[in-house]
């Protein structure tokens, strides 16, 4: 490995990048207004109901159980059900058992449903907690992120090898003392500056506006989200190791794209869908990244806590990286 | 090689050796068991039409592809790994990178090699000094060329290997061109050239070899071909001047609605003309060149 052609190479193609203005502002707009837009669609809250939140339900004989546009959610684990006060999944929480109930000091709905609840009792201890609502767009947050970095990662790497295999840019370095290796690395060096540069001035200056829900550490995000760059990267190269029609790329990219935008969690949480989904989903780059993130935004989870994606990370990037370098070809034969 | 032809070289000056190189893709034999050496300090070109194998030829020589069959020996040895810091190439069609400009290309290509020319020279000897902070897809075809020259020469190579390097560009720009490889050759560098261009060949080579379906079928210096195969000149007349009944007579030729007479003594043949009373107004004499000696070889021409 020498670096003098390795790091020629990662500025030659960071200038390459940062000087197309067209596709900068693309990648720099695509996800703002992706969650402007969805921000606004999902504003209007629209629910008739309070939810509260209810230890061991079925145990329960309270009047309070009859009260009319609120839902009643069991929860058997304490914890649990604070944290989803917390972030204002429900709105109240009560334990007839122990005669206590918790509210929400920064949800307006807790203090309202807090007054029916003591219109009917009166005599419970009174428990407090704080957290901020997790919007739609908080959860969505890192899956239009992910999903920003997947296209930049697939299409970034593999169009470019491939209109460079195309047009013989490849071929002319493959005249140069620089391995493939090298070239390889440096495409992936490059992007992932391209993609964590960009994901973080997205995720920066959209933040001033949203105010974005964010209970992990910021290191442990970053560091999720290179881990799934270098993966959605790599797997970006083994696509284009060998194509030189940008019409098969293109293609081929939106076969490997597709079933991620639509399988990873994106848009919405995969809890509910079928286990083969499911078991599918795993072996998708993009479904770890986004859960990973979502993970360390939502619950706080920490690198431990997460390892089993990022793991799976490693794993395929690897994978990817390996079968990449063998099957790549300069294609130099006409 | 075929029979009778001349073998380029061989001496001690011998810089590259190619010995029975075949080259064949599914079925097709692109190069078919072509021998030749060049000298050093020499240029050398591999003429022929398109498709005749040229550029699979020197392509093999520069290491970039594999040869199915045969070997290329520099001095004497194989291909080595390192060959790419010792030789300089530019490709028929080559893409640079967009959004660079032509001192960032530089600054890129620099960075690949352990020995390079000082920026200042190349610059000088390929004139780029007008353009050198326009972005590579703004250059003109002239330009362009220039800066691909650069790059195949920023490693200061002793052997260059230019394919097809004027393929495209105007009579201007090809002259200019043509200036700048005679620059190069005056360094004492080898300059293999592919050209299917033959003022060019005439112009620049010292030694050629000329290509027909992946074969060699000439070899030698440009003026020792055509005195071998042409003992004759070329005089040419407007078809409408001269009676039929003459061009029957002697059997001379229609060619793109000229007469052709081939002669070998032009004094005769003119007198003979005056004598028949045909007015020799826009008369051409043309001696051979290397396009017609490859009509001659093959039947077809070098352009077809």
């Amino acid at each position: 490995m020498n670096f003098k052609r390795f790091f020629a190479v990662v500025k030659a193609r960071n200038i390459e990048f940062f000087r197309d203005r067209s596709s900068l502002g693309w990648n720099l707009f695509f996800p703002i207004l992706m969650l402007a837009g969805l921000s606004f669609v999902f504003s209007g809250d629209g629910k008739a109901v309070y939810k509260v939140g209810v230890i061991d339900s079925k145990t329960v004989q309270s009047s309070f159980m009859d009260t009319r546009y609120v839902d009643f959610i069991d929860y058997q684990d304490k914890a649990l059900a604070t944290v989803k006060l917390e972030q204002h999944a429900i709105d109240f929480l009560v334990d007839f058992s122990q005669k206590s109930y918790w509210v929400n000091q920064g949800s307006p709905n807790s203090y309202l449903v807090e007054k029916i609840f003591l219109g009917q009792h009166n005599n419970f201890q009174r428990l407090e907690t704080y957290g901020k609502k997790i919007r739609y767009v908080d959860w969505v947050l890192p899956g239009i992120l992910g999903m920003n970095m997947m296209f930049s990662c697939l299409f970034g790497v593999g169009y470019v090898i491939v209109r460079y295999r195309k047009n013989a840019v490849l071929k002319r370095l493959k005249a140069t003392p620089l391995s493939a290796f090298e070239f390889v690395s440096a495409q992936l060096v490059s992007r992932i500056f391209i993609v964590m540069f960009m994901s973080s001035v997205v995720y920066i200056g959209c933040n001033f506006f949203f105010d974005f829900y964010m209970l992990g550490s910021y290191l442990d995000l970053f560091i999720i989200a290179v881990l799934g760059a270098i993966s959605l990267i790599s797997l970006g190269l083994l696509v284009a190791s060998r194509s030189k029609s940008e019409e098969l790329i293109g293609g081929l990219l939106n076969l490997t794209s597709w079933p991620m935008m639509l399988l990873s969690g994106v848009w919405f949480s995969l809890e509910g869908a079928p286990n083969a989904v499911k078991v599918f989903a795993d072996f998708l780059p993009l479904t770890h990244l986004v859960a990973g993130a979502r993970k360390v935004i939502t619950e706080g989870a920490t690198l431990a806590d997460i390892s089993y994606h990022l793991t799976a990370l490693l794993i395929m990037s690897s994978i990817f990286l390996a079968l990449g370098s063998y099957l790549f070809s300069w294609n130099t034969e006409r | 090689m075929t029979q009778g032809q001349e073998r380029v070289g061989q001496t001690k000056n011998d810089v590259i050796e190619v010995n029975n190189l075949v080259k064949s893709y599914k079925g097709v034999q692109a190069v078919d068991d072509i021998s030749f050496t060049i000298t050093k300090g020499h240029c050398f070109g591999l003429l022929g039409p398109n498709g005749a194998g040229k550029t699979t030829t020197i392509e093999i020589m520069e290491g970039i592809i594999p040869a199915t069959s045969g070997e290329v020996l520099y001095s004497g040895k194989s291909i080595g790994k390192d060959i790419s810091q010792q030789i300089g190439i530019q490709f028929q069609s080559t893409a640079l990178q967009d959004f660079l400009t032509v001192q960032e290309t530089l600054n890129l290509f620099t960075a690949f090699y352990d020995n390079t020319l000082p920026h200042a020279q190349l610059i000088e000897l390929c004139g780029l000094k007008d353009f050198l902070d326009r972005d590579n897809r703004l250059l003109s075809g002239g330009q362009r060329q220039r800066l691909l020259l650069a790059l195949a020469l920023i490693n200061d190579p002793d052997i260059i290997f230019l394919d097809e390097p004027t393929t495209g560009l105007d009579p201007q720009a090809r002259r200019n061109f043509w200036q700048l490889i005679k620059n190069i050759k005056a360094q004492n560098k080898t300059v293999i050239l592919t050209t299917h261009y033959m003022d060019e060949a005439e112009q620049l080579c010292d030694e050629v070899v000329i290509m027909d379906n992946g074969k060699i079928i000439e070899s030698g210096t440009p003026n020792r071909l055509l005195a071998k195969h042409f003992q004759e000149v070329f005089i040419y007349l407007p078809k409408e001047q001269v009676p039929q009944e003459l061009i029957e007579k002697h059997q001379w030729t229609i060619e793109h609605e000229r007469v052709e007479i081939t002669t070998q003594h032009v004094e005769e043949t003119i007198s003979l003309l005056i004598a028949e009373q045909i007015p020799l107004e826009g008369l051409q004499v043309k001696s051979p060149n290397l396009d017609d000696l490859f009509l001659k070889l093959t039947g077809h021409s070098l352009r077809e």
